[in-house]
């Protein structure tokens, strides 16, 4: 019996070894030319092999959804994802290696930004034609985005600062309603908020001032627990970000002026797929700077022991208060996106199942961890829609896998790690 | 003129008198120290010069300036670093940003140069982790910049937590315990360094300690603290031979 076992447990380390070896020097550079082919690929060929395999349509979201509705079709799901998506992208990876590698060194030694700019760059051409099939894949693209942001925020007040705040659907809310007002009363002619002020032409441009003016809002409202957290830490500070959750809500629910509770709708399209992309990606720059800075941090050392960040010179109380206020901004500014996403709030939005998701994208992805965060966000947004079918069921779900992390991962998946953008846009040449 | 001074400090904790007039008079470049047994009030002098408490009566004057009632991380920035009786080190980060972390008051980027990556930071950060650099080869933990620091031995903990005080740069050092828990080798390392430090740098030192060979070897002038009170202060023959300090330590002898 034990060799048995044995053997093929160790054939598969081997393998798994080639495996790794196989794909060691293949750099993201080269990920991303697969990919990009791959979604090509199935712009011209994603009808033909869908009926082939006797789909109904391309699948939207890597077939899950069909899978769960039809569990006679999981087969055929499962070679479309293999033939469309994971074949073309290896073989077009470990093929444009070489090359890749030859192009990442000499991007790199021009210049680091330009590198950058080059790999987002393919990163979006990919997205976007990978989303550019259905409305609903663009619709749940820009919502993982927006999920990145606001778990990243919440990340440098949860994990970064060590504080449990359950006010970011507060902010979110916040920053919604306040770039959602100023986008509607100045460019759409409004039931409740009257006609448009200035031209439609110039929405657009007005849009990131909208963002920001929401962000701004928020950071100002989290004054309001973050005062109070100065004296308190741990379960109170918890009681009182609830709190501030609940008030938002309350506040806005009896605001005639935008609704109450039935909602602001008729948000003008601003937020298509490269704003929200952008945003993001600007976020995460700005709060991975921001967390690898001595500066930043400090929040940690803050967390850890705070007596003794204070005798080495750290102003405790102007870092939790820098800390507090930029998640509540980037809160913020996300919300505005999630309204204009959307095209229409309502203060339900923003209650405790919010705030369920948001937690659980934290700490799924990991405390302490950029990377994490971003993980954490697109995975639980993926999941969430693709049990969407399962309903009730998928609030049973996602919990036990977060309790199933929490036994295995304390801390999240990829927990404690800092982002070096470095680390991945460099060439991988075997050594 | 002193580099620190203190005039009748007083403390009470609630109705408990913790401190009762207590003096010092730090010069520049002194090694002090603080003896006396458990509960006499020894680290809250430390807390009160560092100003984790407030002092009830009393003021105290650093480097010519009144420092009673300033926060810790001012008082700090002020030139006075400390180490902790239990090292307060942070669970989470490695060596090296846990010695740069004690250059925090002397980086003038700002938030917004953390937020967008300016040239200016990346110069400033450059500076702290060359000046943390320097300070880890000097206590010899330079090796372990990238681990987090529970991963280290006991001893190596220790001196990483007196780099990270001394890449303050400050005026006066305050080492609360700094032999706790160690072995005889490393007892003997640790005050071979910080002979070295002191000679190195010049600097002043406060240490509260409770191994009398230590502050026997190391300070020129010792107080002995007992029950919130100085009952005696002198240099290390001086202290040995003092009845009231043996009686402190060893109780009176019964008449027989």
């Amino acid at each position: 019996m034990e060799i048995k076992d044995n053997r093929p447990s160790q054939e598969k380390t081997r393998l798994k070894e080639r495996i790794q070896d196989w794909f060691s020097q293949v750099p993201l550079l080269s990920w991303l030319f697969g990919a990009l082919v791959a979604v090509v690929l199935e712009q011209f060929v994603g009808d033909q092999v869908s009926a082939a395999l006797g789909l109904p349509k391309i699948p939207a979201l890597f077939g899950f959804l069909i899978m769960l509705k039809k569990p006679l079709l999981v087969p055929s799901s499962i070679a479309y994802n293999f033939l469309i998506y994971i074949l073309p992208i290896c073989v077009i990876a470990r093929l444009s290696a070489a090359l890749a590698n030859w192009l990442a060194a000499r991007l790199l030694s021009s210049s680091m930004l330009l590198s950058v700019i080059v790999h987002l760059g393919l990163l979006y051409a990919a997205l976007y034609i990978w989303s550019s099939l259905s409305d609903y894949r663009v619709l749940i693209l820009k919502l993982a985005l927006i999920a990145v942001m606001v778990t990243l925020s919440l990340n440098v007040v949860n994990g970064y600062m060590g504080e449990f705040s359950c006010s970011h659907p507060g902010f979110m809310a916040l920053g919604a309603y306040v770039a959602s007002i100023f986008t509607v009363s100045l460019f759409v002619n409004h039931r409740l908020l009257g006609p448009a002020l200035l031209p439609a032409s110039w929405g657009p441009f007005m849009f990131p001032i909208a963002l920001i003016l929401g962000g701004v809002v928020s950071a100002i409202s989290a004054l309001l627990v973050a005062i109070p957290s100065f004296r308190t830490r741990g379960d109170y500070l918890a009681i009182i970000s609830l709190a501030f959750m609940f008030i938002v809500k309350s506040l806005i629910e009896n605001m005639e002026l935008v609704g109450g509770p039935r909602g602001l709708g008729g948000q003008p399209n601003y937020a298509n797929l490269h704003t929200v992309f952008l945003w993001t990606v600007v976020c995460v720059w700005i709060i991975n700077n921001f967390v690898r800075s001595t500066l930043g941090k400090a929040m940690s050392a803050v967390r850890d022991d705070e007596m003794a960040a204070d005798a080495m010179t750290v102003n405790t109380r102007r870092t939790k208060m820098a800390a507090f206020l930029f998640a509540a901004f980037w809160a913020g500014v996300a919300g505005g996106l999630f309204a204009h996403v959307l095209r229409y709030v309502n203060p339900g939005t923003f209650s405790i199942q919010k705030l369920a998701e948001v937690l659980a994208m934290v700490y799924f992805g990991g405390l302490n961890s950029v990377i994490g965060s971003i993980v954490g966000a697109l995975s639980i947004t993926l999941l969430s829609e693709a049990l969407r079918p399962l309903e009730i069921f998928k609030w049973i779900i996602i919990p036990l896998l977060l309790i199933l992390v929490m036994i295995f991962r304390p801390t999240g998946l990829i927990a404690f790690r800092e982002f070096d953008v470095m680390n991945f846009i460099k060439p991988k040449q075997k050594v | 003129m002193s580099l620190l001074r203190i005039d009748n400090m007083t403390h009470y904790f609630g109705g408990l008198r913790a401190v009762h007039n207590y003096n010092l008079d730090i010069e520049p470049g002194q090694i002090r120290g603080l003896i006396g047994p458990n509960g006499a009030g020894k680290t809250t002098i430390f807390n009160l010069i560092t100003g984790i408490y407030t002092p009830t009566e009393g003021q105290i004057i650093l480097d010519g300036k009144n420092i009673v009632g300033l926060k810790p991380h001012e008082i700090a920035s002020m030139g006075l670093g400390r180490t902790f009786q239990n090292m307060q080190l942070w669970r989470h980060m490695t060596v090296l940003e846990q010695v740069k972390m004690a250059r925090y008051s002397k980086l003038n980027y700002g938030l917004v140069g953390a937020f967008l990556g300016t040239a200016k930071r990346n110069k400033e950060e450059e500076e702290a982790t060359e000046i943390a650099y320097k300070f880890m080869k000097m206590l010899g933990v330079d090796q372990f910049a990238d681990q987090i620091v529970l991963n280290l031995p006991y001893g190596a903990q220790r001196r990483v937590e007196m780099a990270r005080a001394l890449s303050m740069e400050p005026k006066i050092l305050f080492l609360d315990e700094p032999t706790a828990g160690m072995n005889p080798e490393e007892l003997v390392q640790i005050m071979r360094i910080i002979r070295q430090i002191h000679e190195k740098l010049g600097l002043a030192i406060f240490v509260i300690e409770h191994r009398m060979k230590v502050v026997m070897e190391l300070c020129e002038k010792i107080q002995t603290l007992v029950f919130g009170e100085v009952i005696a202060e002198g240099t290390p023959a001086e202290i040995q031979n003092n009845p009231q300090v043996i009686d402190a330590y060893l109780g009176k002898e019964a008449v027989a």
